[in-house]
């Protein structure tokens, strides 16, 4: 079983139903021994950083999602999921994150773009990942965020998405991948990322 | 790069397609869950649901819908009509919706906004504008109890201020011709508000809104092509993404209202119901024409 973690952000239920589509058991929960009871792990989310951190402390999440991916538990972050890996966000004042990678959580700049960045745009992939099998480089995924993740160690990063110049749109290291996109809003293609990912669950 | 988004609109009553996708082997044309899917199949970008149920007790029916959708469809969503209480949001966040847009309830309490973005994240927020020329004939609009709010000042329209602007093509490739003003209008068009449309953009954007959904009243249902000059203006003021919506009815309309009207995306109903074009052949066209479209 693929556990989703549920933290009171976002949109879960679209994760759990896109996972349901491809026939991957994966469920929402809310409790640290069912994240350590489970083969895999997705951590979804949208909305603010701070928030997240805070809900994922209060519930007492923080540890058990550290100490899986630790054990090299299949990991799956998608969008805030990906953000809260990272050491720090500058979201509104500086906000401790996870650690898992070092590095920062940054906004766009305020230069004539839009933001949130929001709608479809492309993935260049530059590695690949085992739940990628099958999605052809520079294919379109559905995007909303206003922050981006700037990796310290540019070796975690396994795609890369043009907005204003280019950022990292996807990370992937041993166990842990992690997208800003939404697989889940993804149509076709987004749901071959999740099967992908049940995939490597079932192998690991 | 950021694809230019194409959005068909659905309107549901009671759980049900209104003036749905037309002359298609649909099981059941009125079925919500059947026409997502063939917009789905077709590569819309995202899809809205806009609930004109008019009784307050089948309210809770578009959740359902929602539901249903969310089983089967997977791009984003976003409902809009009725919504009146952060409850109302959450409901639909947690039944499968990820957007949720907000227009009289933002007009009768604009700090609606900040709380519904500071609890749900602002990428879900969106606030529809419901837009129309000002004519010089507004006698029976109200707005005067925002003179009263230090905040909301800046917004207000003050109508000897402004002449009577004659309605006319609104093509203008080239920019907005001066003393252009635009009103918005609640309770689907119903009423009319002394506020100017661009700086409410403005002022719902400060507030938290994640999004724009414009629509022209002088425009809609017309097929006459959206209003170019409100949808500039609007998307000139503000930073965060604007949909046009409101009188498209070729494909050429599309092209002006992302390139002329600087729009991000285009919502359209009757081009798309009534088969008159597809959405991969609205993409095609614009591909053609040099606009970024997911294909």
């Amino acid at each position: 079983m693929i556990a989703i973690v549920d933290y009171g952000m976002g949109n879960l239920r679209s994760v759990e139903k896109g996972f349901l589509k491809v026939g991957v058991d994966a469920r929402v929960v809310s409790d640290r021994i069912s994240i350590e009871d489970a083969r895999g792990v997705v951590l979804p989310g949208v909305g603010a950083f701070r928030d997240c951190i805070r809900n994922l402390t209060d519930a007492d999440l923080t540890d058990a999602i550290i100490k899986s991916i630790r054990e090299g538990k299949p990991f799956l972050g998608i969008c805030l999921g990906l953000q809260v890996l990272f050491s720090e966000s500058e979201e509104f004042g500086v906000c401790r994150g996870l650690d898992v990678f070092r590095g920062r959580v940054v906004r766009f700049p305020e230069s004539g773009l839009k933001v949130p960045h929001m709608g479809w745009n492309t993935v260049k992939i530059g590695r690949r990942p085992p739940a990628f099998n099958g999605i052809p480089d520079q294919s379109y995924f559905y995007f909303v965020h206003s922050f981006y993740v700037a990796p310290e160690d540019m070796d975690i990063v396994a795609g890369t998405t043009e907005y204003g110049s280019e950022f990292t749109s996807m990370v992937w290291k041993d166990n842990v991948l992690a997208t800003q996109f939404h697989p889940e809003k993804s149509q076709e293609l987004g749901l071959k990322i999740l099967k992908g990912f049940g995939e490597f669950v079932k192998k690991a | 790069m950021l694809a230019k988004r194409i959005i068909p609109c659905l309107d549901v009553k009671d759980g049900r397609v209104v003036k749905g996708v037309s002359f298609v082997n649909l099981r059941d044309a009125g079925d919500p869950v059947e026409n997502a899917k063939f917009y789905d199949e077709q590569g819309a970008d995202e899809l809205i649901f806009l609930d004109i149920t008019a009784s307050h007790e089948k309210r809770k029916i578009i959740i359902d819908v929602v539901e249903k959708t969310a089983n089967d469809v997977f791009m984003p969503l976003t409902v809009g009509g009725g919504i009146k209480s952060l409850d109302d949001i959450r409901d639909l966040l947690r039944a499968g919706c990820d957007k949720v847009s907000v227009n009289t309830t933002a007009v009768k309490d604009p700090f609606f906004i900040s709380r519904a973005a500071e609890r749900f994240g602002s990428q879900c927020i969106v606030v529809a504008i419901d837009a129309k020329r000002v004519s010089g004939n507004m006698s029976d609009a109200t707005g005067e109890e925002w003179f009263g709010n230090p905040s909301l000042k800046d917004v207000c329209l003050k109508l000897p201020q402004h002449p009577p602007i004659p309605p006319s093509p609104p093509f203008a490739k080239g920019g907005i011709r001066g003393g252009l003003v635009w009103a918005i209008s609640t309770h689907g068009g119903r009423r009319m508000k002394l506020i100017d449309a661009v700086k409410w953009a403005r002022k719902m954007e400060e507030l938290g809104a994640g999004e724009i959904m414009l629509t022209s009243m002088d425009m809609d249902g017309t097929k006459d092509g959206y209003d170019i000059e409100l949808t500039k203006a609007v998307s000139e003021a503000v930073s965060i993404p604007v949909i046009a919506s409101g009188g498209a009815g070729t494909l050429e309309h599309l092209y002006e209202g992302l390139v002329y009207g600087k729009a991000d995306a285009a919502l359209a109903a009757s081009i798309f119901h009534f088969r008159e074009y597809t959405v991969r052949e609205a993409k095609e066209y614009l591909r053609a024409k040099g606009v970024a479209v997911r294909l």
